[in-house]
């Protein structure tokens, strides 16, 4: 499988490790008053799509960026390759 | 033997001759030949044995899906069984031989099987050994296996080596026949970076063995041209011997390169090598495969495909037999016996059960009989057919054609299905071709020559355009082979005798009849109740035929019968060539620590740690048991002063303006009011709250930290940090770099560290207890100006430190540290030693931090702040996490003290059984304490904290014997900590 790379171009997927579902960057207030409930969700609850899917992997054996792949899980199509700090600052994350 | 079917031509005529031996017989052959080629030539028919009913095989094709010409190739280690005779390319003192027989090949004991054919039906196994039931696994499995299996292993390591390569192309053509030749062609002359594969030693495919006639010449004198003309393209790269045997994801193939199978002995270089081929567009042009019709005694030496006829003669120029008739149901019928007639041999009747050859073509002489084969005679050869009209023909080789299948295997392999063509009888490729992969030629469906050389310019072309480049428009040249017509005809029903279809695992047709009577009507079950298609083939002549006669039996047309798909490899690849040269030690890297020659010198015992090579301990002269040594490591270190090197553990260099507050987010207990020049232990959770790993950071500067990790987690937790810094926190100034490899660490222990420090550190560092006090850490230098950082932290309990130099002085240093050491009798300790002090002091480790326990369970819950956000404390605060009765870490001491204690032991109260339900935790560290003289251990007992004093069973039943054990506190040794800030 090749991943295209925002900032290095197509690399094998085989220098990537995968991480799931891209939902674990919006990782809940620890001072919600719900906060036990939302990190249960986070922390145990992930979708797993038989079709399109946003996954976050890590370019370990690269430039170590997190980078959200929206992938095809039954073809394999790699949909788009994003900068998961991107994603995170677009979803409002900062400090 | 001479080689007496030898017949004039043949594209190696005159090539030099060579010797080899099959079974022992020395026979000849020339450069050029395969193995099945030279055999045919000198007339050895008989080469093999068929799996279940070890019936007499002869040689039934000329490519990789031959079903029966199976060997052991080449002798001892080297040894390499199931090898495609139809293949093997023939080399100067070649050895092969035979298998799946016992006995001569010629007498096989096993061959009752044969006999006993009746019984042996489909789903055989599964009806007959099922009672008594205590026999399978004592008497039936056994024999089965020492009668199953074709060749044999030699056992030994293969003491061949194989490589791996990568290549990375705008478009790659599988297959240099006709279609190959002619995409590469275009591909490559429009300036494409073109990779041209095929899986035979000469290029030209299936131009090699007819006598097609392309652009007013020979067809494989055009090949040879075009081949020269790809060779002088410097974008164009020919790989023959070489099968591209997957497609995967994203135009990647995977490709198996034999580079000395050729060869007499290998000489040093790889015997294969495993491409990884990367590929903007690929052009599959992998031809066709032909088929036989299946009639009673089709199995017989000496029955073979046409195809395969033709090539043995033009190609190899070999005769098949004396007298060959042929059974077609479409055209090749008549070329099969034309090009037999015009090199002299005695092409006696051409038989047609379907009527479709054009009998004015018919050379002179050859008959044309309508009508089908009802029986076959001759037992290691074939001696003569019956037909149904009742005559008999004396023919020794019956050249057989079904028609063609595509090779679409490398188009299913992401989940492609194949579709009936009606008009040529066969499934060809679907819609749902992998993405950037063209089909060409036979591989297509397009069984006559014009058309796969038009169709494979077109490809080339149409490839080289998609990848960036301009294709010139070129006409096809004229050919000949411009006629495919064929008439279904799958099997003669007729007859009394079996009639096989899958000739590697004697599957006949009345094995599928049983089985659809069976009610196994999908084709995948049919598959796994017969066996049909399952064996080192995987069915290349068997399963369209098998499909097309379920169909016949089902009353269903083909296309709603089904096929099954593909998998990789298309061929087997060995084992050896996926392994490369990761085998044994080069399994993975080994890491050795910057003391690594320094420890071998001392005569080290060395332990694998993760891919780390670290010490273990040091014996010396006169120790001959592994205590003696590390006991003598520990009662050194605490009496005056050792040295270990620590460098393994996982260094990650954090700065930034954000750094502390980060830190503060990642370790559980505060680190945001660390001030300069000090250390603090940190523990990290889980999001789950889990407790995960545990080091230190030390304050090294103002926006600069300097973290350390357990060995085994260096990796994952650097990914982490990462992780947390781009997608958690993104806002936050904080830069990670990982120096785990930058820096030599050595943990220098004992009362007279410091001593021995202030011997190493430059005069103008202040070392003394004042200035550098527990937990300070400081950027100095050693050794009269060698950069360094020096910690004084301590693992051990005792006065101690750890000193880190850049990695390259690691060597040097230790050298250094042992010479300053000398006179307090300074040793150099392992890690069994530096265990021991460990579990003397109450320090989790590994076995402690095992992914299940909780900071809690650990005793460190005042470590996990309730005041801030961190990674995981606020699931470790849900109350099943905090039980007062949780399992907690405390000490164990043997009441009996000479009793040694187990790790892995479970703690029951004393008289109560030794079960599950009486489980109260476990022994996770153990430890012979030398300055204790007695084993201790550290575990996990249910609320451990409040039974000091009480004594239980540490119960291990597994390995036999119990131990009544005294709850402790974990702090064994100098519990008020004050070896540590002295």
């Amino acid at each position: 499988m090749i991943i295209d790379h925002p900032l290095l171009g197509p690399r094998d997927a085989a220098e990537f490790v995968c991480l799931g579902d891209a939902s674990l960057i919006e990782r809940p207030a620890w001072d919600s008053p719900d906060a036990a409930a939302r990190f249960h969700d986070y922390a145990y609850l992930r979708d797993n799509p038989a079709g399109e899917h946003r996954e976050l992997w890590y370019h370990e054996q690269g430039d170590r960026s997190w980078l959200v792949v929206t992938r095809d899980t039954l073809t394999h199509e790699v949909i788009s390759v994003e900068l998961a700090r991107d994603i995170a600052i677009g979803l409002g994350r900062d400090r | 033997m001479s080689e007496r079917f030898r017949v004039d031509g043949g594209l190696d005529a005159g090539t030099k001759p060579v010797r080899f031996r099959f079974n022992g017989k020395e026979l000849s052959g020339r450069i050029g030949d395969t193995l099945a080629s030279a055999l045919l030539a000198n007339g050895q028919r008989l080469v093999g044995r068929s799996f279940k009913y070890h019936r007499p095989r002869g040689i039934f094709s000329a490519g990789p899906e031959e079903p029966n010409a199976l060997v052991e190739l080449r002798s001892g280690a080297f040894r390499e069984p199931n090898t495609k005779a139809t293949v093997t390319e023939l080399f100067d003192g070649l050895e092969a031989s035979s298998q799946n027989h016992r006995g001569p090949l010629g007498f096989d004991l096993l061959a009752v099987n044969d006999l006993l054919s009746p019984f042996l039906t489909a789903g055989f196994y599964y009806k007959t050994f099922m009672w008594p039931k205590s026999f399978w696994e004592r008497l039936y499995e056994p024999l089965i296996r020492s009668a199953a299996g074709l060749g044999s292993l030699s056992m030994q390591p293969d003491p061949d080596s194989y490589d791996k390569g990568f290549i990375h192309c705008d478009v790659l053509v599988v297959g240099a026949g006709p279609t190959g030749l002619s995409a590469a062609l275009a591909a490559g002359r429009a300036g494409a970076r073109t990779v041209l594969a095929d899986e035979d030693f000469r290029f030209g495919g299936r131009l090699n063995s007819e006598t097609h006639e392309v652009d007013g010449k020979p067809g494989r004198e055009w090949a040879i041209d075009a081949v020269s003309e790809l060779r002088s393209l410097p974008n164009v790269r020919l790989m023959s011997r070489t099968t591209v045997y997957g497609a995967y994801d994203h135009g990647v193939f995977g490709a198996l390169e034999r580079r000395t199978d050729h060869l007499r002995d290998s000489d040093g270089l790889p015997r294969q090598v495993l491409w990884r081929i990367y590929s903007k567009r690929a052009v599959v042009c992998a031809g066709a495969i032909e088929r036989p019709i299946a009639f009673p005694g089709n199995d017989r030496p000496g029955i073979m495909l046409a195809g395969a006829v033709r090539s043995y003669l033009n190609r190899f120029g070999v005769a098949a037999g004396n007298r060959v008739a042929v059974l077609s149901n479409n055209d090749d019928g008549l070329r099969t016996a034309g090009d037999l007639a015009a090199k002299g041999i005695d092409a006696v009747a051409v038989i047609e059960p379907a009527g479709v050859q054009d009998t004015a073509a018919l050379p002179e002489g050859v008959r044309r009989i309508d009508g089908a084969i009802l029986a076959t005679a001759g037992r290691k050869q074939l001696k003569s057919v019956r037909l149904s009209d009742g005559s008999r023909l004396e023919v020794d080789c019956l050249a057989v054609s079904g028609g063609w299948n595509p090779n679409l295997q490398l188009t299913c392999h992401q989940r492609g299905r194949p579709v009936w063509k009606e008009e040529i009888s066969a499934f060809v490729p679907g819609d749902d071709l992998p993405q950037g992969m063209l089909v060409a030629g036979a591989a297509n469906g397009s069984f006559n020559l014009p058309h796969c050389m038009s169709e494979g310019l077109a490809a080339g072309a149409e490839a080289a355009e998609a990848t960036g480049h301009t294709p010139k428009p070129v006409e096809p040249p004229p050919t000949s082979g411009d006629t495919f017509r064929i008439a279904p005809f799958w099997h003669v029903g007729e007859g009394r005798g079996r009639a096989w279809v899958d000739h590697q695992n004697d599957v006949t047709v009345k094995d599928i009849d049983l089985s659809v009577r069976e009610g196994m009507h999908a084709v995948e079950h049919l598959k796994r109740y017969t066996t049909l298609g399952m064996a080192t083939d995987q069915g290349k002549t068997a399963n369209v035929l098998a499909i097309a006669i379920t169909a016949e039996l089902t009353g269903k047309p083909i296309a709603q019968t089904g096929t099954t798909i593909f998998r990789p490899p298309c061929t087997p690849v060995p084992i050896g060539a996926f392994a490369g040269r990761s085998r044994a030690k080069e399994f993975r890297p080994t890491r050795l620590t910057p003391s690594h020659r320094w420890a071998v010198e001392r005569g080290a015992v060395f332990v694998e740690s993760g891919n780390w090579l670290r010490a273990q301990w040091y014996p010396i002269e006169g120790e001959t048991h592994w205590r003696e040594s590390v006991d003598r490591e520990v009662l050194g270190t605490r009496n005056s002063v050792g040295i270990c090197d620590v460098s393994t553990l996982g260094k990650i260099d954090i700065q930034g303006r954000d750094a502390g507050e980060f830190l503060n987010r990642i370790y559980s207990n505060g680190f945001a009011k660390l001030p300069v020049g000090k250390v603090r232990y940190g523990l990290m959770l889980r999001e789950d709250g889990i407790a995960y790993d545990d080091g230190t950071s030390a304050r090294m500067a103002e926006n600069h930290y300097v973290m350390t990790t357990t060995t085994a987690n260096a990796v994952p937790v650097f990914r982490n940090l990462e992780f947390a810094r781009q997608c958690l926190w993104p806002g936050l100034d904080v830069h990670l770099i990982s120096t785990t490899d930058g820096w030599a660490q050595f943990s220098v222990a004992g009362p007279n560290s410091r001593s021995l420090l202030r011997k190493v550190v430059d005069p103008e560092h202040d070392i003394s207890n004042e200035a550098f006090p527990f937990m300070a850490c400081s950027e100095l230098t050693v050794c009269g100006g060698i950069g360094a950082r020096l910690f004084r932290i301590s693992f051990s309990g005792e006065l101690a430190y750890e000193v880190a130099v850049p990695a390259g002085y690691g060597n040097s240093m230790m050298r250094v540290l042992m010479e300053a050491g000398e006179e307090f009798g300074a040793i150099p300790y392992g890690t069994e030693a530096l265990g021991v002090m460990r579990i003397e002091k109450g320090h989790a480790a590994g076995n402690e931090l095992n992914g299940q326990t909780t900071a809690h369970n650990l005793g460190l819950g005042r470590m996990v702040s309730q005041r801030k956000d961190c990674i995981g404390n606020v699931l470790s605060r849900r109350p099943e996490m905090v039980r007062h009765d949780a399992v907690r870490l405390v000490g164990f001491k043997p009441v009996d003290r000479s009793k040694e204690l187990r790790a892995g032991a479970h703690f029951i109260t004393k008289g109560a059984e030794p079960t599950t339900g009486n489980d109260q935790g476990w022994m996770s560290s153990v430890a012979h304490s030398p300055m204790l003289g007695h084993h201790i251990g550290l575990g996990f007992i249910r609320s451990g904290a409040d039974r000091m004093g009480e004594r239980v069973i540490a119960a291990d039943p597994l390995r036999g014997g119990s131990v009544e054990v005294e709850i402790v506190s974990p702090h064994f040794y100098d519990p008020e900590e004050e070896r540590l800030r002295a």
